[in-house]
């Protein structure tokens, strides 16, 4: 069989998987569903200026749910997924198997971006219907897709990287949520307007997903104020990320 | 190809102060059951990890079907199988999806369903991993193991936590892997496991093979005499030089001449007119052997 193949059945070995554990299904897919709805009918009114222009906050929250569900799925989900691989020893059993490791991981990335890219079609159809808010087009939708490309790429090497932290299976929620959970409101949760306070800005400004929210917003809403600095933002954090986990990066069990 | 399937010249692992390997030489045949035998922290996982290409070592030779473990790769682990303490599979997929997703790793897999069969799975073949019990699990890990059909099997204390009769169960699946010509490495630090599976032994302490051979030749060792225990009525004579008191009250006698001692301890018996009460003349057995080797309390047993 040849790696392409190989990798096309792991992909669907590790989706049937997925589906099967509550947990997974349940964080990754329908969480930021569920979010969308109730952010959407109980945070949906008023209005943000962002730019000097004046956004509906339910167009804010069509946005803001479609990155929290890339995130969910790249970030939580890899990172979750590599540390039970590595404690339940699936991932030093393979190391034993003429199957190559890279393949393994490849295949839960290609997965996770998959989902990744699921949730946000979910998402916007969503925004397309109740809001009337659609895909951009031309170049708007090619900063927007380059966006998400980006942006799943590094949320997904973030999690791996945070996975080479995590001691053991039990610490795997507290730890991985409580490095994302605080960026998710600083500058995705909750509208970042032009009357927020400064030092609020500028420490979102350190860390990946408001960058990854600006782009995505502006992008699909083809307002002003795109900026490709912010893309290159997250392909530094990718990068960083990327050596980091691979040098964390374990086989075995730590028990 | 020649018959050596595995061989260990020299090989030491050194973890920063602690020296857990020092200088083990060992071979194993093809078509062999090999067991390293050895009390817990002995150096047998390290062994088993160094050739199943996990570990690196710090010296020596090892050769595994012809490669070093250390760089085989591809090439090398199609060819090897392992059943270790501290791995898994998926807890999401059925028995069925796990073995045909191993299959696929193989060039040359085994067909899934007779591999389930062989473990015994078969009813089970449709349930979710995380749904079998302890022990159907472990025969999973042996039908993951065997799926791609390999010449070296490496058996991890197999049937560790295992009720007598999986255990019985257990040994006969390996006694089946022979038959199918493979050669299998398993370690234990159970003696009746040993001798029930293991054409040949290496009993392992302290990171040194301190015995090998077969498991007659390790209990039959020279050094370890035959022993002759009796006692005597509390009013008798007082017993020959030769024999010591034990913490019983009886007597023992170590010999490596039982015909002759028997013989002249029985003459001085009738001499003396005293019956050798619970005249008991015993081989050294392998667990003498064993606790003597590995250097552990007699009384421990």
């Amino acid at each position: 069989m040849s790696d392409l193949r190989l990798l096309a059945r792991q992909v669907r070995f590790t989706n049937r998987a997925f589906w099967r554990n509550p947990a997974s299904a349940f964080f990754t897919f329908a969480f930021p569903l569920l979010f969308l709805v109730i952010f959407t009918t109980l945070l949906g009114g008023g209005q943000t200026r962002r730019g000097g222009i004046a956004y509906d906050n339910d167009t804010y929250y069509v946005v803001s749910m479609a990155a929290f569900g890339l995130i969910q799925a790249c970030y939580t989900n890899i990172a979750m997924s590599v540390v039970f691989a590595r404690e339940e020893g699936v991932l030093k059993r393979l190391r034993a198997t003429p199957f190559p490791v890279w393949a393994y991981l490849g295949a839960r990335v290609v997965h996770a971006v998959l989902v990744a890219f699921a949730l946000v079609a979910i998402t916007v159809g969503f925004g397309e219907v109740v809001y009337g808010v659609g895909l951009p087009g031309g170049a708007d939708l090619f900063r927007f897709l380059t966006t998400l490309v980006v942006g799943a790429s590094c949320f997904t090497a973030i999690g791996l990287a945070v996975s080479g932290f995590v001691p053991n299976a039990e610490a795997a929620p507290p730890i991985v949520n409580v490095v994302m959970l605080p960026l998710l409101f600083l500058g995705l949760f909750i509208p970042i307007g032009d009357d927020a306070p400064a030092w609020i800005a500028r420490l979102a400004d350190v860390f990946p997903v408001k960058h990854f929210f600006d782009a995505a917003f502006t992008s699909f809403l083809g307002a002003p104020g795109f900026e490709w600095l912010d893309v290159s933002i997250l392909g530094l954090w990718l990068a960083g990320a990327l050596v980091v986990g691979v040098r964390r990066f374990r086989w075995e069990p730590s028990r | 190809m020649g018959s050596r399937v595995i061989e260990v010249r020299g090989l030491r692992k050194r973890y920063g102060e602690l020296e857990a390997l020092r200088g083990i030489d060992l071979h194993v045949d093809r078509g062999e059951v090999f067991a390293l035998l050895g009390p817990n922290g002995a150096g047998k996982t390290t062994t088993t990890e160094v050739l199943e290409g996990y570990r690196a070592r710090t010296d020596g030779e090892v050769r595994v079907l012809g490669h070093d473990p250390a760089t085989g790769g591809r090439a090398f682990r199609e060819r090897i199988g392992i059943v270790l303490q501290s791995t898994g599979v998926e807890p999401f997929l059925t028995v069925r999806e796990t073995v045909a997703m191993y299959a696929g790793y193989y060039p040359r897999p085994r067909d899934v369903d007779e591999v389930i069969e062989v473990v015994g799975l078969l009813e089970k073949r449709d349930e979710r991993v995380n749904r079998l019990s302890g022990g159907q699990r472990r025969r999973l890990d042996v039908a993951v193991a065997l799926v791609g059909d390999p010449e070296l099997l490496f058996l991890d204390e197999p049937t560790t936590g295992f009720d007598p009769r999986a255990r019985r169960a257990a040994w006969g699946l390996v006694r089946g892997l022979v038959s199918l010509g493979k050669t299998v490495f398993l370690t234990t630090h159970s003696m009746d496991e040993a001798q029930a599976l293991a054409d040949r032994i290496a009993v392992i302490a302290r990171g040194r093979i301190v015995a090998e051979g077969t498991p007659n030749a390790i209990a039959g060792r020279d050094r370890m005499r035959t022993r002759i225990r009796f006692r005597l009525p509390a009013d008798g004579p007082s017993p020959p030089p030769s024999a010591e008191r034990g913490p019983d009250g009886s007597f023992e006698l170590r010999t490596d001449d039982p015909t002759r001692e028997l013989h002249e301890l029985t003459a001085w018996a009738l001499e003396q007119g005293v019956a050798l009460e619970g005249l008991e003349v015993a081989p050294p057995s392998l667990e003498e052997v064993y606790l003597e080797l590995t250097g552990a309390e007699e009384g421990a047993s």
